[in-house]
């Protein structure tokens, strides 16, 4: 069994970054938010995100669940919830779930504090006491079991599918073996490919809600007369040589290995801890995907890019892979593992074997380039107004 | 890496794929050796796009990865570029169930 050192946490799976989250339950209170991270200790990290007030109900619900995920993440040791105080969002029910899993959890609101100024002020004297909590945790060796390893693919050309993806599928094979968890997500991106995917299904049950997601998801686009065509694959990745979405899926779900799908969960829905691979429905948006596999309490996360992606998140370090030896050279600054090597002839699995060590290497404390450059997207998946329909039962 | 490579040009990635892939930029007049024979490069073809190793006639799969990408929508012959011009996916046509008056 292979292992890290990472940080114990009461609830379940040990950390591999300990973080204060500062998390706002709207677009509103973000730049409050923002602030309060900047001018505290550079281990207290916020999640500004884009959305409104007052939502939909079940636009409600995913927020909800994606913001109190992202607060009980094994990453963060403690987090301040920020509001504006008119939301429909309560910043206490995120702040109560959250310390639900033994964690400190404090709320801010901008409108009680007397404004943003004072807002900022105060959190940021809630951010550094939380900050003080929590400093005196020290890693430990623990199990590569308890690693939650989330993979994602974005900027994909012809060298994903052949290299980077199936390399870190290679990865999570091993971590798979070593009794972790890999997931992977972006369902548009399993149609043409979903019947590979569904022999590979542990069972029955999970093989036809995979089957169920992946027609939910393309019948979204025939039910709205949108041509996929037109944005799968996109305009880059055509460029990139990738001509259908059976193409781009194909090359897109090596990236999780080749072990049996032992099941699928919901956007932002928490992932199991030892459960080999398992797959979330997430739109094929690279950002919020992440943030959803994040939310579900992963640590570390993979991106392969064939034509180059520099994004990361505030609070999961995202190692970068690419198979494209261009790519490799114009963005060596912000790519983490070369897999193109693997165009050269390199075996597969001993690039798979590169990736395993870097993830255990970054779970253990080593930086990322999208780290150390403090590249930290994040935005929260919005369900869109057929997906609304239909969970109201009008489609 | 999986699959094989031909004449250092094209990634053959299933014995039954009728397309390689470009391992690099290649010219017009590029040979890529298969069973014996030659497949010569009708134009320049890009870094990863497709090649194609067969004639096809429209409506025919094309196959890469052992599975079906999509297929021909115009003749196409051995050694031409295959790609959005001449190839189309299979799913998601949100526009053909259109016109077809279909919603899946």
């Amino acid at each position: 069994m292979r292992t890290f050192e990472g940080y114990p946490r009461d609830d379940g799976p040990a950390g591999v970054r300990n973080y204060v989250a500062v998390i706002p339950t709207s677009v509103t209170a973000s730049p409050v938010a923002a602030e309060i991270a900047d001018r505290s200790a550079e281990t207290v990290r916020a999640t500004p995100h884009q959305m409104g007030t007052d939502p939909p109900a079940a636009t409600r619900d995913q927020i909800e669940r994606t913001l109190t995920g992202v607060g009980s993440n094994p990453n963060v040791g403690g987090t301040l919830v920020v509001d504006l105080g008119t939301e429909a969002i309560d910043a206490d029910d995120i702040a109560d779930a959250v310390a639900a899993t033994g964690r400190d959890a404090e709320t801010l609101s901008i409108r009680e504090a007397g404004g943003t100024a004072a807002a900022v002020e105060e959190g940021t004297e809630l951010a550094r006491s939380l900050r003080e909590g929590i400093s005196g945790a020290r890693r430990e060796e623990r199990g590569a079991s308890e690693l939650v390893f989330a993979v994602e693919c974005g900027g994909s050309d012809a060298t994903s599918g052949i290299a980077a993806n199936p390399a870190v599928g290679a990865a999570c094979d091993r971590l798979v073996r070593d009794g972790g968890t890999a997931t992977f997500s972006e369902t548009p991106e399993f149609i043409g490919a979903e019947h590979v995917l569904a022999e590979r299904c542990a069972d029955e049950d999970v093989r036809e809600r995979l089957l169920d997601r992946v027609e939910r998801r393309e019948s979204t686009a025939e039910l709205m007369g949108v041509d996929l065509r037109g944005a799968q694959p996109s305009p880059g990745n055509q460029e990139g040589g990738l001509t259908t979405i059976e193409e781009k899926s194909l090359g897109a779900i090596s990236k999780g290995g080749t072990t049996p799908v032992q099941g699928i969960v919901d956007y932002a829905e928490r992932l199991p801890v030892g459960g080999g691979l398992v797959l979330m429905d997430t739109p094929g948006y690279d950002i919020e995907s992440v943030v959803g596999k994040v939310a579900g309490g992963a640590q570390v996360v993979a991106f392969t890019t064939g034509r180059g992606s520099t994004t990361g998140n505030p609070l999961a370090p995202v190692i970068k892979v690419t198979g494209n030896p261009k790519t490799a050279d114009r963005l060596a600054a912000n790519v983490d593992v070369d897999a193109s090597d693997v165009i050269d002839g390199e075996p597969i699995d001993a690039v798979g074997e590169r990736i395993y060590e870097t993830l255990l290497a970054v779970a253990g404390g080593e930086r990322t380039a999208a780290e150390r450059r403090r590249l930290e997207e994040f935005a929260v998946n919005e369900l869109q107004p057929n997906e609304l329909a239909e969970l109201r039962g009008d489609a | 890496m999986k699959g094989t490579v031909l004449g250092d040009a094209g990634l053959h990635m299933a014995a039954r794929d009728n397309v390689v892939t470009a391992i690099d930029d290649l010219e017009a007049g590029t040979k890529i050796p298969r069973d014996g024979e030659t497949v010569e490069l009708a134009e320049a073809v890009p870094f990863g796009h497709k090649i194609a190793l067969v004639a096809m006639e429209p409506g025919d799969a094309v196959v890469k990865y052992g599975e079906t990408i999509g297929e021909a929508v115009e003749p196409i012959a051995p050694g031409e570029w295959v790609h959005t011009h001449n190839c189309e996916s299979r799913r998601g046509r949100g526009d053909r169930a259109a016109s077809d008056g279909e919603v899946a």
